[in-house]
Protein backbone atom coordinates (compact mmCIF):
# COMPACT_ATOMS: atom_id res chain seq x y z
CA UNK A 1 0.00 0.00 0.00
CA UNK A 2 1.26 3.47 -0.80
CA UNK A 3 2.19 5.78 2.08
CA UNK A 4 -0.37 8.36 0.95
CA UNK A 5 -3.14 5.79 1.41
CA UNK A 6 -2.18 4.72 4.94
CA UNK A 7 -3.75 6.48 7.90
CA UNK A 8 -3.30 5.68 11.58
CA UNK A 9 -6.04 4.15 13.76
CA UNK A 10 -7.51 6.20 16.58
CA UNK A 11 -5.12 5.34 19.50
CA UNK A 12 -2.07 5.71 17.29
CA UNK A 13 -3.39 9.02 15.93
CA UNK A 14 -3.68 10.41 19.46
CA UNK A 15 -0.20 9.17 20.32
CA UNK A 16 1.22 10.75 17.15
CA UNK A 17 -0.46 14.07 17.94
CA UNK A 18 1.03 14.03 21.47
CA UNK A 19 4.49 12.87 20.39
CA UNK A 20 5.98 16.28 19.37
CA UNK A 21 4.81 17.88 22.63
CA UNK A 22 6.30 15.07 24.67
CA UNK A 23 9.53 15.18 22.64
CA UNK A 24 9.98 18.91 23.26
CA UNK A 25 9.24 18.47 27.00
CA UNK A 26 11.76 15.62 27.28
CA UNK A 27 14.42 17.51 25.31
CA UNK A 28 13.95 20.52 27.59
CA UNK A 29 14.10 18.40 30.75
CA UNK A 30 17.32 16.72 29.62
CA UNK A 31 18.94 20.02 28.64
CA UNK A 32 17.91 21.59 31.92
CA UNK A 33 19.23 18.57 33.86
CA UNK A 34 22.62 18.75 32.17
CA UNK A 35 23.06 22.48 32.78
CA UNK A 36 21.86 22.31 36.39
CA UNK A 37 24.20 19.41 37.10
CA UNK A 38 27.13 21.56 35.98
CA UNK A 39 25.93 24.69 37.79
CA UNK A 40 22.99 24.53 40.26
CA UNK A 41 22.60 28.34 40.02
CA UNK A 42 22.11 28.25 36.23
CA UNK A 43 19.29 30.57 35.12
CA UNK A 44 19.09 29.75 31.42
CA UNK A 45 17.12 26.48 31.55
CA UNK A 46 15.29 26.30 34.89
CA UNK A 47 14.03 22.87 35.93
CA UNK A 48 10.37 22.11 35.02
CA UNK A 49 9.57 21.95 38.74
CA UNK A 50 10.98 25.47 39.19
CA UNK A 51 8.80 26.74 36.35
CA UNK A 52 5.75 25.15 37.93
CA UNK A 53 6.54 26.78 41.30
CA UNK A 54 7.01 30.14 39.59
CA UNK A 55 3.77 29.72 37.64
CA UNK A 56 1.80 28.99 40.81
CA UNK A 57 3.41 32.01 42.48
CA UNK A 58 2.66 34.28 39.51
CA UNK A 59 -0.97 33.18 39.24
CA UNK A 60 -1.80 33.39 42.97
CA UNK A 61 0.51 35.69 44.93
CA UNK A 62 -0.10 39.44 44.81
CA UNK A 63 2.72 41.86 44.11
CA UNK A 64 4.29 43.06 47.39
CA UNK A 65 4.31 46.71 46.39
CA UNK A 66 0.93 47.16 44.66
CA UNK A 67 -0.98 44.28 46.30
CA UNK A 68 -2.30 43.13 42.91
CA UNK A 69 -1.62 39.87 41.13
CA UNK A 70 0.46 41.18 38.24
CA UNK A 71 -0.16 38.31 35.84
CA UNK A 72 -3.92 38.84 35.85
CA UNK A 73 -3.48 42.60 35.48
CA UNK A 74 -1.12 42.04 32.55
CA UNK A 75 -3.54 39.57 30.98
CA UNK A 76 -6.51 41.93 31.29
CA UNK A 77 -4.58 44.87 29.84
CA UNK A 78 -3.19 42.84 26.93
CA UNK A 79 -6.47 41.13 26.07
CA UNK A 80 -8.28 44.48 26.10
CA UNK A 81 -5.75 45.90 23.64
CA UNK A 82 -5.80 42.78 21.50
CA UNK A 83 -9.58 42.46 21.30
CA UNK A 84 -9.98 46.21 20.80
CA UNK A 85 -7.52 46.21 17.92
CA UNK A 86 -8.81 43.04 16.31
CA UNK A 87 -12.44 44.15 16.76
CA UNK A 88 -11.86 47.52 15.12
CA UNK A 89 -9.86 45.85 12.33
CA UNK A 90 -12.59 43.26 11.72
CA UNK A 91 -15.33 45.87 11.51
CA UNK A 92 -13.29 48.18 9.26
CA UNK A 93 -12.24 45.38 6.93
CA UNK A 94 -15.80 44.06 6.76
CA UNK A 95 -17.19 47.44 5.69
CA UNK A 96 -14.34 48.16 3.26
CA UNK A 97 -14.39 44.62 1.86
CA UNK A 98 -18.13 44.78 1.19
CA UNK A 99 -17.82 48.19 -0.47
CA UNK A 100 -14.91 47.09 -2.68
CA UNK A 101 -16.52 43.77 -3.52
CA UNK A 102 -19.98 45.07 -4.39
CA UNK A 103 -19.59 48.58 -5.76
CA UNK A 104 -17.48 49.12 -8.90
CA UNK A 105 -16.95 52.78 -7.94
CA UNK A 106 -15.54 51.85 -4.52
CA UNK A 107 -13.47 49.10 -6.17
CA UNK A 108 -11.84 51.55 -8.59
CA UNK A 109 -11.27 54.06 -5.81
CA UNK A 110 -10.04 51.89 -2.97
CA UNK A 111 -8.62 48.54 -4.06
CA UNK A 112 -5.30 49.94 -5.34
CA UNK A 113 -4.91 52.04 -2.21
CA UNK A 114 -5.56 49.08 0.09
CA UNK A 115 -3.13 46.93 -1.93
CA UNK A 116 -0.35 49.51 -1.50
CA UNK A 117 -1.24 50.06 2.16
CA UNK A 118 -0.89 46.35 2.89
CA UNK A 119 2.74 46.54 1.71
CA UNK A 120 3.73 49.07 4.39
CA UNK A 121 5.56 47.23 7.20
CA UNK A 122 3.48 48.10 10.28
CA UNK A 123 6.34 47.88 12.77
CA UNK A 124 8.19 50.56 10.82
CA UNK A 125 5.24 52.84 11.58
CA UNK A 126 5.44 52.16 15.33
CA UNK A 127 7.66 55.18 16.12
CA UNK A 128 5.28 57.42 14.17
CA UNK A 129 2.33 56.03 16.12
CA UNK A 130 4.08 56.68 19.44
CA UNK A 131 4.89 60.23 18.36
CA UNK A 132 1.37 60.92 17.10
CA UNK A 133 -0.74 59.06 19.67
CA UNK A 134 1.56 59.19 22.68
CA UNK A 135 2.60 56.20 24.74
CA UNK A 136 -0.92 55.26 25.92
CA UNK A 137 -3.34 52.60 24.75
CA UNK A 138 -4.22 54.29 21.46
CA UNK A 139 -0.86 53.72 19.79
CA UNK A 140 -0.87 50.00 20.63
CA UNK A 141 -4.42 49.44 19.39
CA UNK A 142 -3.76 51.47 16.24
CA UNK A 143 -0.66 49.37 15.51
CA UNK A 144 -2.75 46.19 15.61
CA UNK A 145 -5.42 47.79 13.43
CA UNK A 146 -2.91 49.05 10.86
CA UNK A 147 -1.11 45.73 10.91
CA UNK A 148 -4.02 43.44 10.12
CA UNK A 149 -6.75 45.53 8.46
CA UNK A 150 -5.28 45.78 4.93
CA UNK A 151 -4.85 42.06 4.33
CA UNK A 152 -8.21 41.24 5.91
CA UNK A 153 -9.81 43.84 3.64
CA UNK A 154 -8.14 42.39 0.57
CA UNK A 155 -9.27 38.89 1.41
CA UNK A 156 -12.84 39.86 2.27
CA UNK A 157 -13.31 41.96 -0.87
CA UNK A 158 -12.06 39.01 -2.92
CA UNK A 159 -14.54 36.72 -1.13
CA UNK A 160 -17.39 39.08 -1.99
CA UNK A 161 -16.24 39.03 -5.62
CA UNK A 162 -16.13 35.22 -5.46
CA UNK A 163 -19.85 34.99 -4.69
CA UNK A 164 -21.27 33.50 -7.92
CA UNK A 165 -22.55 36.24 -10.20
CA UNK A 166 -25.67 34.12 -10.76
CA UNK A 167 -26.71 34.70 -7.15
CA UNK A 168 -26.37 38.46 -7.48
CA UNK A 169 -28.40 38.45 -10.72
CA UNK A 170 -31.00 36.17 -9.16
CA UNK A 171 -31.38 38.54 -6.19
CA UNK A 172 -31.91 41.42 -8.63
CA UNK A 173 -34.66 39.53 -10.43
CA UNK A 174 -36.34 39.05 -7.04
CA UNK A 175 -36.41 42.83 -6.75
CA UNK A 176 -33.58 43.26 -4.24
CA UNK A 177 -31.97 46.70 -3.94
CA UNK A 178 -28.20 47.17 -3.57
CA UNK A 179 -28.69 47.42 0.19
CA UNK A 180 -30.72 44.21 0.36
CA UNK A 181 -28.15 42.36 -1.75
CA UNK A 182 -25.41 43.58 0.60
CA UNK A 183 -27.30 42.74 3.79
CA UNK A 184 -29.09 39.53 2.84
CA UNK A 185 -26.93 37.92 0.14
CA UNK A 186 -23.32 39.07 0.54
CA UNK A 187 -23.00 39.70 4.30
CA UNK A 188 -24.26 36.34 5.59
CA UNK A 189 -22.00 34.54 3.16
CA UNK A 190 -18.79 36.36 4.10
CA UNK A 191 -19.31 36.45 7.88
CA UNK A 192 -17.81 32.95 8.26
CA UNK A 193 -14.88 34.15 6.20
CA UNK A 194 -14.53 37.17 8.48
CA UNK A 195 -14.19 34.88 11.48
CA UNK A 196 -11.69 32.72 9.62
CA UNK A 197 -9.77 35.92 8.86
CA UNK A 198 -9.79 36.94 12.50
CA UNK A 199 -8.42 33.51 13.41
CA UNK A 200 -5.62 33.86 10.87
CA UNK A 201 -4.76 37.42 11.87
CA UNK A 202 -4.64 36.73 15.62
CA UNK A 203 -1.06 35.54 15.23
CA UNK A 204 0.05 38.85 13.70
CA UNK A 205 -2.10 40.74 16.20
CA UNK A 206 -0.23 39.13 19.13
CA UNK A 207 3.06 39.95 17.40
CA UNK A 208 2.17 43.63 17.03
CA UNK A 209 0.78 43.77 20.56
CA UNK A 210 3.88 42.33 22.20
CA UNK A 211 6.16 44.49 20.05
CA UNK A 212 4.26 47.64 21.06
CA UNK A 213 4.22 46.62 24.73
CA UNK A 214 7.90 45.82 24.69
CA UNK A 215 8.81 49.28 23.43
CA UNK A 216 6.68 51.46 25.70
CA UNK A 217 4.22 50.33 28.34
CA UNK A 218 3.78 49.92 32.07
CA UNK A 219 1.50 46.89 32.07
CA UNK A 220 0.86 43.96 29.76
CA UNK A 221 2.11 40.49 28.97
CA UNK A 222 4.72 41.68 26.47
CA UNK A 223 5.88 44.42 28.81
CA UNK A 224 6.42 41.92 31.65
CA UNK A 225 8.43 39.54 29.48
CA UNK A 226 10.76 42.28 28.32
CA UNK A 227 11.03 43.66 31.88
CA UNK A 228 12.10 40.40 33.55
CA UNK A 229 14.47 39.68 30.67
CA UNK A 230 16.86 42.11 32.41
CA UNK A 231 17.05 39.73 35.39
CA UNK A 232 17.39 36.65 33.19
CA UNK A 233 14.22 35.35 34.87
CA UNK A 234 13.69 32.53 32.41
CA UNK A 235 11.12 30.83 34.67
CA UNK A 236 8.88 33.92 34.51
CA UNK A 237 9.37 34.38 30.77
CA UNK A 238 8.57 30.75 30.03
CA UNK A 239 5.44 30.88 32.20
CA UNK A 240 4.26 33.97 30.31
CA UNK A 241 5.03 32.41 26.93
CA UNK A 242 3.06 29.26 27.80
CA UNK A 243 0.21 31.40 29.14
CA UNK A 244 0.08 33.53 25.96
CA UNK A 245 0.10 30.39 23.81
CA UNK A 246 -2.75 28.96 25.85
CA UNK A 247 -4.77 32.19 25.53
CA UNK A 248 -4.21 32.29 21.76
CA UNK A 249 -5.25 28.66 21.47
CA UNK A 250 -8.42 29.22 23.52
CA UNK A 251 -9.46 32.25 21.45
CA UNK A 252 -8.88 30.31 18.25
CA UNK A 253 -10.87 27.34 19.56
CA UNK A 254 -13.76 29.61 20.65
CA UNK A 255 -13.90 31.22 17.21
CA UNK A 256 -13.92 27.85 15.51
CA UNK A 257 -16.77 26.74 17.73
CA UNK A 258 -18.63 29.97 16.94
CA UNK A 259 -18.30 29.35 13.18
CA UNK A 260 -19.74 25.88 13.54
CA UNK A 261 -22.66 27.01 15.70
CA UNK A 262 -23.50 30.23 13.88
CA UNK A 263 -23.28 29.03 10.27
CA UNK A 264 -24.94 25.62 10.04
CA UNK A 265 -25.47 26.03 6.29
CA UNK A 266 -21.73 25.78 5.66
CA UNK A 267 -21.71 22.16 6.73
CA UNK A 268 -25.04 21.23 5.18
CA UNK A 269 -23.33 19.66 2.20
CA UNK A 270 -21.14 17.34 4.27
CA UNK B 1 -50.04 41.48 -30.32
CA UNK B 2 -46.48 40.60 -29.44
CA UNK B 3 -45.64 40.44 -25.75
CA UNK B 4 -41.86 40.30 -25.92
CA UNK B 5 -40.48 42.15 -28.89
CA UNK B 6 -36.87 42.09 -30.04
CA UNK B 7 -36.09 44.70 -32.69
CA UNK B 8 -32.89 44.79 -34.76
CA UNK B 9 -30.67 43.75 -31.89
CA UNK B 10 -26.90 43.74 -32.39
CA UNK B 11 -24.37 42.80 -29.76
CA UNK B 12 -20.59 42.94 -29.95
CA UNK B 13 -17.80 42.68 -27.41
CA UNK B 14 -15.15 45.17 -28.46
CA UNK B 15 -14.71 44.64 -32.21
CA UNK B 16 -16.05 41.11 -32.14
CA UNK B 17 -19.67 40.84 -33.26
CA UNK B 18 -21.66 38.19 -31.37
CA UNK B 19 -25.20 38.74 -32.56
CA UNK B 20 -26.46 40.66 -35.54
CA UNK B 21 -29.89 41.80 -36.64
CA UNK B 22 -31.95 39.63 -34.28
CA UNK B 23 -35.70 40.15 -34.63
CA UNK B 24 -38.29 38.25 -32.65
CA UNK B 25 -41.90 38.52 -31.58
CA UNK B 26 -43.20 36.33 -28.80
CA UNK B 27 -46.83 36.11 -27.73
CA UNK B 28 -47.77 35.92 -24.05
CA UNK B 29 -47.68 32.37 -22.71
CA UNK B 30 -45.40 30.95 -25.39
CA UNK B 31 -42.57 28.59 -24.47
CA UNK B 32 -39.48 29.41 -26.54
CA UNK B 33 -36.61 26.94 -26.71
CA UNK B 34 -33.29 28.36 -27.85
CA UNK B 35 -30.73 25.95 -29.29
CA UNK B 36 -27.47 26.29 -31.17
CA UNK B 37 -23.81 25.33 -31.13
CA UNK B 38 -21.50 26.49 -28.35
CA UNK B 39 -20.42 30.10 -28.77
CA UNK B 40 -23.29 30.96 -31.13
CA UNK B 41 -24.53 33.70 -28.84
CA UNK B 42 -27.59 32.04 -27.36
CA UNK B 43 -26.42 32.67 -23.81
CA UNK B 44 -25.60 36.25 -24.78
CA UNK B 45 -29.14 36.59 -26.10
CA UNK B 46 -30.52 35.28 -22.80
CA UNK B 47 -28.36 37.74 -20.84
CA UNK B 48 -29.81 40.54 -22.97
CA UNK B 49 -33.35 39.29 -22.36
CA UNK B 50 -32.43 39.37 -18.69
CA UNK B 51 -31.16 42.96 -19.11
CA UNK B 52 -27.87 41.90 -17.56
CA UNK B 53 -26.30 43.21 -20.78
CA UNK B 54 -27.48 46.01 -23.03
CA UNK B 55 -27.48 45.45 -26.82
CA UNK B 56 -25.10 47.72 -28.75
CA UNK B 57 -27.98 48.45 -31.15
CA UNK B 58 -31.68 47.76 -31.10
CA UNK B 59 -34.05 47.20 -28.18
CA UNK B 60 -35.84 44.47 -26.29
CA UNK B 61 -39.18 45.37 -24.75
CA UNK B 62 -41.74 43.51 -22.67
CA UNK B 63 -45.40 44.41 -23.19
CA UNK B 64 -44.47 47.69 -24.88
CA UNK B 65 -42.55 49.00 -21.87
CA UNK B 66 -39.22 50.82 -21.91
CA UNK B 67 -36.10 48.66 -22.48
CA UNK B 68 -34.69 47.61 -19.10
CA UNK B 69 -31.21 48.72 -18.02
CA UNK B 70 -30.75 46.14 -15.22
CA UNK B 71 -32.36 42.86 -14.12
CA UNK B 72 -35.57 43.40 -12.19
CA UNK B 73 -38.87 41.94 -11.04
CA UNK B 74 -40.26 41.59 -14.58
CA UNK B 75 -37.79 38.82 -15.34
CA UNK B 76 -37.34 35.62 -13.40
CA UNK B 77 -34.30 33.47 -13.97
CA UNK B 78 -32.97 29.99 -13.23
CA UNK B 79 -29.36 29.20 -14.04
CA UNK B 80 -27.71 25.83 -14.39
CA UNK B 81 -26.04 26.33 -10.98
CA UNK B 82 -25.93 28.79 -8.07
CA UNK B 83 -29.57 29.83 -8.50
CA UNK B 84 -30.51 29.49 -4.83
CA UNK B 85 -28.98 31.10 -1.76
CA UNK B 86 -26.89 28.56 0.17
CA UNK B 87 -27.19 30.38 3.51
CA UNK B 88 -31.01 30.30 3.56
CA UNK B 89 -33.15 27.25 4.27
CA UNK B 90 -35.45 25.94 1.55
CA UNK B 91 -38.44 27.80 3.02
CA UNK B 92 -36.44 31.00 3.53
CA UNK B 93 -35.32 30.78 -0.10
CA UNK B 94 -38.96 30.80 -1.22
CA UNK B 95 -39.88 33.63 1.16
CA UNK B 96 -36.92 35.61 -0.22
CA UNK B 97 -38.88 35.72 -3.50
CA UNK B 98 -41.23 38.15 -1.74
CA UNK B 99 -39.06 39.54 1.04
CA UNK B 100 -36.19 40.82 -1.11
CA UNK B 101 -38.54 43.37 -2.71
CA UNK B 102 -38.94 45.27 0.57
CA UNK B 103 -36.60 48.05 1.66
CA UNK B 104 -35.03 46.00 4.45
CA UNK B 105 -35.13 42.69 2.59
CA UNK B 106 -37.23 41.10 5.36
CA UNK B 107 -40.95 40.71 5.96
CA UNK B 108 -42.37 41.27 9.43
CA UNK B 109 -45.53 40.48 11.36
CA UNK B 110 -48.70 39.56 9.47
CA UNK B 111 -47.06 39.95 6.05
CA UNK B 112 -44.38 37.48 7.07
CA UNK B 113 -46.94 34.93 8.25
CA UNK B 114 -48.90 35.26 4.99
CA UNK B 115 -45.69 34.90 2.97
CA UNK B 116 -44.80 31.78 4.99
CA UNK B 117 -48.22 30.30 4.21
CA UNK B 118 -47.78 31.04 0.52
CA UNK B 119 -44.26 29.61 0.71
CA UNK B 120 -45.63 26.38 2.17
CA UNK B 121 -48.20 26.21 -0.62
CA UNK B 122 -45.41 26.70 -3.17
CA UNK B 123 -43.26 24.06 -1.46
CA UNK B 124 -46.21 21.71 -1.65
CA UNK B 125 -46.54 22.41 -5.37
CA UNK B 126 -42.86 21.83 -6.12
CA UNK B 127 -42.79 18.82 -3.81
CA UNK B 128 -40.22 20.09 -1.34
CA UNK B 129 -42.25 20.51 1.86
CA UNK B 130 -40.50 17.56 3.50
CA UNK B 131 -37.15 19.38 3.31
CA UNK B 132 -38.42 22.89 4.10
CA UNK B 133 -35.98 23.44 6.97
CA UNK B 134 -32.90 22.03 5.28
CA UNK B 135 -30.21 24.00 3.50
CA UNK B 136 -29.90 23.78 -0.31
CA UNK B 137 -26.50 22.08 -0.13
CA UNK B 138 -28.16 18.97 1.31
CA UNK B 139 -30.63 18.72 -1.60
CA UNK B 140 -30.11 16.78 -4.83
CA UNK B 141 -29.51 18.66 -8.08
CA UNK B 142 -33.09 18.19 -9.27
CA UNK B 143 -34.53 19.41 -5.97
CA UNK B 144 -32.28 22.47 -6.06
CA UNK B 145 -33.52 23.34 -9.55
CA UNK B 146 -37.16 22.84 -8.50
CA UNK B 147 -36.46 25.18 -5.58
CA UNK B 148 -34.88 27.72 -7.93
CA UNK B 149 -37.93 27.63 -10.22
CA UNK B 150 -40.30 27.93 -7.25
CA UNK B 151 -38.31 30.86 -5.89
CA UNK B 152 -38.36 32.63 -9.26
CA UNK B 153 -42.13 32.10 -9.61
CA UNK B 154 -42.78 33.46 -6.09
CA UNK B 155 -41.64 36.90 -7.28
CA UNK B 156 -44.32 36.70 -10.05
CA UNK B 157 -42.19 37.63 -13.07
CA UNK B 158 -43.67 38.50 -16.48
CA UNK B 159 -41.23 36.20 -18.27
CA UNK B 160 -39.18 33.28 -16.99
CA UNK B 161 -35.68 32.72 -18.34
CA UNK B 162 -34.03 29.32 -18.01
CA UNK B 163 -30.33 29.00 -18.81
CA UNK B 164 -29.68 25.28 -19.35
CA UNK B 165 -31.68 24.56 -16.19
CA UNK B 166 -31.42 20.77 -16.45
CA UNK B 167 -27.92 20.59 -17.94
CA UNK B 168 -26.32 19.21 -14.77
CA UNK B 169 -29.00 16.62 -13.99
CA UNK B 170 -29.01 12.90 -14.69
CA UNK B 171 -31.37 11.63 -17.44
CA UNK B 172 -34.04 10.28 -15.06
CA UNK B 173 -34.22 13.43 -12.98
CA UNK B 174 -34.29 15.42 -16.20
CA UNK B 175 -37.40 13.59 -17.39
CA UNK B 176 -39.22 14.21 -14.11
CA UNK B 177 -38.20 17.88 -14.30
CA UNK B 178 -39.74 18.07 -17.81
CA UNK B 179 -42.96 16.69 -16.34
CA UNK B 180 -42.79 19.19 -13.48
CA UNK B 181 -42.15 22.14 -15.80
CA UNK B 182 -44.96 21.12 -18.18
CA UNK B 183 -47.47 20.91 -15.32
CA UNK B 184 -46.30 24.19 -13.83
CA UNK B 185 -46.68 25.88 -17.22
CA UNK B 186 -50.18 24.56 -17.69
CA UNK B 187 -51.08 26.15 -14.34
CA UNK B 188 -49.33 29.49 -14.67
CA UNK B 189 -49.43 30.21 -18.46
CA UNK B 190 -46.00 31.78 -18.04
CA UNK B 191 -43.96 33.08 -20.97
CA UNK B 192 -40.73 31.07 -20.88
CA UNK B 193 -37.40 31.28 -22.67
CA UNK B 194 -35.16 28.26 -22.26
CA UNK B 195 -31.60 27.91 -23.55
CA UNK B 196 -30.66 24.25 -23.92
CA UNK B 197 -28.02 22.01 -25.45
CA UNK B 198 -30.45 19.11 -25.61
CA UNK B 199 -32.38 19.27 -28.91
CA UNK B 200 -34.89 16.66 -27.81
CA UNK B 201 -35.65 18.63 -24.67
CA UNK B 202 -36.02 21.83 -26.73
CA UNK B 203 -38.55 20.27 -29.11
CA UNK B 204 -40.40 18.42 -26.36
CA UNK B 205 -41.00 21.43 -24.12
CA UNK B 206 -41.03 24.35 -26.53
CA UNK B 207 -43.87 25.85 -28.54
CA UNK B 208 -41.23 27.31 -30.78
CA UNK B 209 -37.61 26.31 -31.23
CA UNK B 210 -35.20 29.06 -32.22
CA UNK B 211 -31.89 28.06 -33.77
CA UNK B 212 -29.00 30.49 -33.43
CA UNK B 213 -26.29 30.25 -36.08
CA UNK B 214 -24.02 32.39 -38.22
CA UNK B 215 -25.62 33.11 -41.60
CA UNK B 216 -22.30 34.34 -42.98
CA UNK B 217 -18.99 32.62 -42.42
CA UNK B 218 -15.51 33.86 -43.29
CA UNK B 219 -13.12 30.86 -43.25
CA UNK B 220 -10.12 33.19 -42.83
CA UNK B 221 -11.66 34.98 -39.87
CA UNK B 222 -14.29 32.86 -38.09
CA UNK B 223 -15.03 35.70 -35.65
CA UNK B 224 -15.84 38.23 -38.36
CA UNK B 225 -19.63 37.85 -38.33
CA UNK B 226 -22.16 37.43 -35.59
CA UNK B 227 -24.98 34.93 -35.24
CA UNK B 228 -28.69 35.43 -35.59
CA UNK B 229 -31.90 33.40 -35.51
CA UNK B 230 -31.58 31.20 -38.59
CA UNK B 231 -34.58 28.99 -37.98
CA UNK B 232 -37.84 29.52 -36.11
CA UNK B 233 -39.55 26.18 -35.85
CA UNK B 234 -43.15 25.69 -34.79
CA UNK B 235 -42.93 22.76 -32.40
CA UNK B 236 -46.59 22.66 -31.36
CA UNK B 237 -48.68 19.62 -32.26
CA UNK B 238 -45.57 17.43 -32.31
CA UNK B 239 -43.96 19.69 -34.88
CA UNK B 240 -46.53 19.02 -37.61
CA UNK B 241 -47.69 22.40 -38.94
CA UNK B 242 -51.18 23.43 -40.03
CA UNK B 243 -52.89 20.95 -37.67
CA UNK B 244 -55.16 23.67 -36.36
CA UNK B 245 -55.57 25.73 -39.50
CA UNK B 246 -59.31 25.02 -39.51
CA UNK B 247 -59.59 26.62 -36.04
CA UNK B 248 -57.96 29.74 -37.42
CA UNK B 249 -60.10 29.89 -40.58
CA UNK B 250 -63.64 28.65 -39.72
CA UNK B 251 -64.77 29.42 -43.28
CA UNK B 252 -62.54 26.65 -44.60
CA UNK B 253 -64.05 24.20 -42.14
CA UNK B 254 -67.51 25.04 -43.45
CA UNK B 255 -66.38 24.58 -47.05
CA UNK B 256 -65.13 21.09 -46.34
Amino acid sequence: MRLINRSPARPLAVALAAAPFVAVAIAYAIGSEIRLAANPADKLLPAPATILDTAIRLFTEPDRRSGEILLWRDTAASLLRLLGGVGIAALTSLILGMLIGLLPYARRGLSGFVAVLSMVPPLALLPILFIVFGLGETAKIVLIVIGITPFMTRDLSQRVLDIPHEQIVKAQTLGASTWVIAARVALPQILPRLIANVRLSLGSAWLFLIAAEAVASDVGLGYRIFLVRRYLAMDVILTYVIWITLLAFLIDWALRLLTRKAFPWMEAGL
Amino acid sequence: MSFVSVRDVFQSYGNRPILERVNLDVAEGEFISIVGASGCGKSTFLRMLLAEEQPTRGAITIDGGAPAVEPGLERGVVFQKYSVFPHLTVRQNIVAGEGFQTASGRLRGAKRREALDRADAMLDRIGLNHVADQYPASLSGGMQQRLAIGQALTAKPRILLLDEPFGALDPGTRLSMHQFLTELRAETKMTVFMVTHDLEEGFKLGDRVLVFDKPRWDPHDPGAFGATITYDFDARDRGIPFQRILDLYPSLARAS
